[in-house]
């Protein structure tokens, strides 16, 4: 079998992620922005700085990553820990293509719970300009497919992929992204927030070109796929012993 | 017909040995991997199954490296020891996801047969969580015999099985071997091991300690001298009373004081012992068997 993926395994990650609690929260998620962008438009009325903030801090910010993380870690980390994987592990299928597939389900789940929501918000926010809605569903879809490829490979490595995502969200993207401005070369919902500055045509993030932006996403997603199938390659099963 | 072979294998974990320069060649029948928990043996297997690189040495099957090599699954089942399982299938969609894995023509026909060989057939639509130990070893074994494999390891398989599940299964290993397949399992439970295994295999602390049928594993246990130290309130008059003895082969003086002892005839030894300490009113402080290798594990596994 050397197809790039595999639909038993595209079938078994959909069931794992709804199977688990943590599968209702990413329905939670998307209903938090879409009810706060309808009361925001309610209370404030069509109004440019409010929409973008709402979409930009609580979309982009939070919720995009949040559903990468909870999509992400509800199709490795269980596997890995409990050691379940073995069975996806011990078949004659390249290790690349089981990530591939996984990181499939992670994307759709990203439009799904992610992309699509912030587009929804994004109409409710700014009913007169549809480009708005485009740019942050566009920057949604790429940053969160970003993230679950760091998220993946977080998997891989450590056992406490989820609390480290977590942290790395806080610390890094949060609060030094909030800081200092340099952190915007190497910040994931920054570079996803370029691509919303061109498309809607707004100005979130000073002095980073899209040329710039648009390959370090790419990378990201390639390089962190490829590190996860490599670590999985060299998956070192051990008993209780 | 199918072999792994394990050429001086060596596996440390940091500073920890678990496995040390192993040599050893599994072939078709049933084999047995025996030794204490703790020994090694799921290590070895993980090795054996390509989901650990060995530090030192080479692991092969058929001559293919096992590690960082996935085709080798094509003919190679594994029945790991965790039970986690996928919860949320029941038992035939995860033997049919088992064998969708592995690209086969007909997925549900050959989960069928999988399913009817371990005796499933009737709660193969049952969630997998509601799943008894039993059932779930049953099911593992299932998904590892679902492509029909020239070569099936088995980690532990009898652990949580009922006496009648535990007959099925020791037959149809003894049936697969009957077929030229190579069929390995561990147990650190020797009756289990004897009632299966044509070869054994034993590990004891990550050395492999010992290797034949169950009659040639048994005299190399009893053919073996048995070492002792002992401190008594005598030790010089002790070990000249000893020494007269036919039980005893050597005995020496530490500088440290104590005794160290070889006994030839463990049972003689054992009883003639305190009866020489008693006639010649010397009193035993401390007898410790010093050999930990072969009898005192062997012992140790019989007792179990």
């Amino acid at each position: 079998m050397s197809e790039m993926l595999s639909p038993t395994i595209v079938r078994l990650g959909v069931r794992s992620i709804f199977g688990r609690w943590r599968g209702a929260l990413l329905f939670v998620l998307p209903l938090v922005l879409i009810a706060l962008s309808i009361l925001v438009r309610a209370l404030v009325g069509q109004d440019a700085t409010g929409a973008e903030h709402t979409l930009y801090g609580l979309g982009l910010v939070v919720i995009v990553p949040l559903v990468a993380l909870l999509a992400t870690s509800g199709l490795l980390a269980p596997e890995i820990d409990d050691g379940s994987i073995s069975y996806l592990l011990a078949k004659p299928i390249s290790r690349y293509t089981i990530v591939a597939s996984k990181l499939l389900v992670a994307a759709a789940c990203i439009v799904v719970f992610a992309a699509v929501p912030v587009l929804l918000a994004g109409l409710v926010l700014r009913t007169d300009d549809l480009g708005f809605g485009l740019g942050f569903g566009l920057g949604a879809l790429a940053g969160g497919i970003a993230y679950c490829a760091v998220f993946a490979m977080l998997s891989v490595m450590t056992r406490h992929a989820v609390v480290i995502g977590l942290i790395y969200l806080l610390v890094w993207e949060g609060l030094l992204g909030g800081l200092l401005d340099g952190v915007r070369w190497l910040s994931v919902t920054r570079w996803s927030a370029e691509l919303v500055d061109r498309v809607a045509g707004l100005e979130l993030v000073d002095d980073l070109p899209l040329a710039y932006a648009v390959p370090a996403l790419a990378l990201v997603i390639v390089a962190g796929a490829w590190q996860t199938g490599r670590r999985l390659r060299a998956f070192n099963l051990t008993g209780d012993e | 017909m199918s072999e792994i072979r394990i050429d001086h294998v060596s596996r440390w974990y940091r500073n920890v040995v678990a496995v040390n320069d192993v040599t050893m060649t599994i072939g078709p029948g049933v084999t047995g991997l025996l030794g204490p928990n703790g020994a090694g043996k799921s290590t070895l297997i993980a090795m054996m199954s390509g989901f650990l690189a060995p530090s030192t040495g080479t692991v092969t099957l058929d001559g293919e490296p096992l590690w960082r090599n996935e085709q080798v699954y094509r003919k190679l089942g594994l029945v790991p020891e965790r039970e986690a399982l996928f919860d949320y299938l029941t038992g035939r969609q995860f033997v049919v996801a088992n064998a969708e894995l592995h690209g086969l023509a007909d997925p549900g026909a050959a989960a069928q047969r999988a399913i009817a060989l371990i005796e499933m057939t009737d709660a193969q639509d049952r969630e997998i969580s509601t799943y008894s130990k039993g059932m779930r070893q049953r099911i593992k074994m299932a998904s590892a015999l679902v492509h029909d494999p020239a070569v099936l390891l088995l980690d532990e398989p009898f652990n949580g099985m009922d006496p009648r599940q535990r007959m099925h299964l020791m037959e149809l290993l003894r049936t697969m071997g009957a077929e030229g397949r190579t069929v390995l399992f561990s147990s650190h439970i020797l009756e289990e091991v004897e009632q299966v295994a044509r070869q054994i295999e034993v590990v004891v602390a990550g050395r492999h300690a010992a290797s034949g049928d169950f009659g040639a594993i048994r005299r190399l246990m009893t053919d073996r001298p048995n070492r002792f130290v002992l401190r008594t309130s005598d030790d010089r008059l002790m070990a000249s009373v000893l020494l007269a003895d036919a039980s005893v082969r050597g005995a020496r003086l530490r500088s440290e004081g104590g005794i160290e002892l070889e006994a030839s005839d463990f049972g003689r030894f054992s009883e003639v012992l305190p009866r020489l300490a008693r006639a010649h009113a010397v009193r035993l402080h401390e007898v410790t068997p010093t050999d930990e290798s072969l009898e005192s594990v062997f012992s140790y596994l019989v007792a179990q």
